[in-house]
């Protein structure tokens, strides 16, 4: 069980958040205007980033708020949260 | 290759089993190859297989960037079906289960093939609407699949609890006859054995790091930890780490990679004649040949490239697995572990021409790629043999979902997930 911290609530079980993704997607400004690849890019295509990768994460059964995580997805470690519409930290590069 | 037969048993009994060799040789990489496959599981070694049986192509290789048999063609739960509702996965997956019937015969290899049955359970009024459409869909296709009451269930599964006062009562299962088993390292020993013996190099250890491209942007090689290879085609047949070597392409996909655990108890006598699946209450189990009862659970919630899981997850499937099968609750468990699943958004695989000339995906098999394995190795070889995928793969594509032609069975779910 991975702990989560949420920036609102604290560290808290895994079990208490849903996972919500790829962070920072954004939805095309003109959905009219917006081309099928358009649409493509931001229902389906995904990173899938094997290592740091940037995800949302909710904090279903606690304060119910979305916020954003960097992961590295080798090895499950949370690196930073961050609250939803923050840019992400930068990665430490040393790491452990 | 040496022959498999009663005859070659006997012979080599009266050496003493010394004489046996080895089934495939340890190939080096080449400066070039016709084509090259990224992923020694059973759909990179089929497609291999496939290409040089049936399209005469044998100066081909397989790069493998572990061991043949480690990835998750060596760790899934061996259920074999074809009960999908819509047509194009109905014909897809129906090819696959038609093949497995004499796969062991076509290989010379005992690939334990065991049609013994493949139960669906409903515990709600929408499971058993859904499970009915799914029935009067596969019959209209030709997939055999019946409806029976939770008697007749229990008569072909007499483990299966049909008690009234559980959490989720049975009422009532799909029953596919010619769903079942097969031993899932001999799948990929057998095609690898019988590749090699075409001519085809399977090369081990040997991890794919970069694509090289020519001027026109189409596949001239491969870049790998032992050395480059030149080659006009690529197929990748990388499950969980497709995203990852098409990048080397520039191609995105739409997949997301994730851990999806399994679990086998301490081996019993014989107690199980079937599989059973329950997708409302995510738990399948069936009995192995060495009596461990083999259990799957859930893909975990997020996306991964850790080839492990989370407990609870486990701990959930158990839950279900002991209230369906409470004879069961004492057996320990004796090894859990995960395998990387790329899952598209609609739960149907792509086999595919990519957008880069001479660049081959076989993906997004997600939870359920097993029971494909000689179906998609078949179709991806024709795929790649023909520069054009064969009509029941043609619906199959990447661009299926910038046209909003999707295969939904994530939304059907036959398949557990």
């Amino acid at each position: 069980m991975l702990i989560i911290d949420c920036p609102y609530c604290g560290p808290r079980p895994e079990l208490e958040f849903a996972h919500g993704g790829q962070a920072h997607v954004v939805r095309p400004a003109d959905p009219a205007a917006a081309s099928d690849d358009d649409w493509l890019q931001y229902l389906y295509l995904r990173d899938n980033t094997r290592g740091v990768f940037a995800e949302r994460w909710r904090h279903a059964r606690g304060c119910g708020r979305f916020f954003n995580a960097l992961r590295d997805t080798t090895t499950d470690q949370f690196l930073a949260t961050y609250r939803a519409g923050e840019q992400p930290p930068a990665v430490p590069r040393d790491r452990p | 290759m040496q022959k498999f037969s009663a005859w070659s048993l006997i012979r080599e009994a009266f050496g003493g089993h010394r004489g046996w060799t080895t089934q495939w040789r340890r190939a080096a990489p080449k400066p070039g190859y016709d084509a090259v496959i990224v992923g020694g599981g059973g759909h990179g070694l089929g497609a291999a297989y496939y290409l040089a049986a049936e399209h005469g192509l044998t100066n081909i290789a397989v790069v493998e960037k572990g061991w043949i048999g480690g990835g998750n063609t060596g760790r899934n739960t061996t259920i074999l079906r074809s009960n999908y509702l819509f047509d194009e996965s109905a014909r897809l997956y129906d090819h696959a289960l038609k093949m497995w019937r004499d796969l062991s015969q076509v290989l010379n290899y005992n690939v334990m093939y065991s049609p013994r049955g493949v139960l669906m359970l409903a515990h709600t009024v929408h499971d058993i609407q859904v499970i009915g459409r799914h029935i009067h869909a596969n019959r209209g296709n030709g997939v055999d699949n019946e409806w029976l009451t939770p008697e007749q269930a229990k008569a072909f599964c007499p483990i299966l609890n049909i008690e009234r006062n559980i959490r989720y009562p049975v009422l009532g299962a799909a029953l596919q006859r010619r769903g079942g088993t097969a031993r899932h390292d001999t799948v990929a020993w057998g095609y690898a054995r019988a590749a090699d013996a075409l001519g085809v190099d399977i090369i081990e250890n040997c991890e794919v790091t970069g694509i090289r491209r020519d001027s026109r942007g189409a596949v001239e090689g491969l870049e790998t930890t032992r050395g480059p290879i030149r080659t006009r085609k690529v197929g990748v047949a990388a499950s969980g780490h497709t995203s990852v070597v098409l990048g080397y392409a520039g191609i995105r996909l739409p997949l997301e990679s994730y851990p999806l655990q399994a679990l086998v108890s301490e081996p019993v006598k014989p107690l199980m004649p079937c599989v059973v699946m329950s997708n409302t209450i995510h738990a399948y189990m069936s009995q192995s040949d060495k009596g461990e009862l083999v259990i799957g659970a859930g893909t975990d919630a997020y996306n991964s490239y850790t080839q492990r899981g989370a407990l609870h997850i486990n701990m959930h499937t158990l839950e279900a697995i002991c209230e369906l099968f409470p004879m069961v609750r004492r057996l320990k468990m004796l090894r859990n572990w995960g395998g990387i699943v790329d899952c598209t958004p609609d739960r149907s695989p792509i086999i595919a021409r990519t957008e880069v000339p001479g660049l081959y995906v076989n993906c997004g098999w997600g939870t359920g790629g097993f029971k494909a394995t000689p179906g998609s190795a078949h179709l991806f070889a024709w795929t790649i043999a023909h520069d054009e995928p064969h009509p029941i793969n043609a619906p199959f594509t990447i661009e299926r979902f910038r046209d909003g032609l999707l295969i939904d069975e994530a939304a059907a779910a036959a398949v557990a997930h």
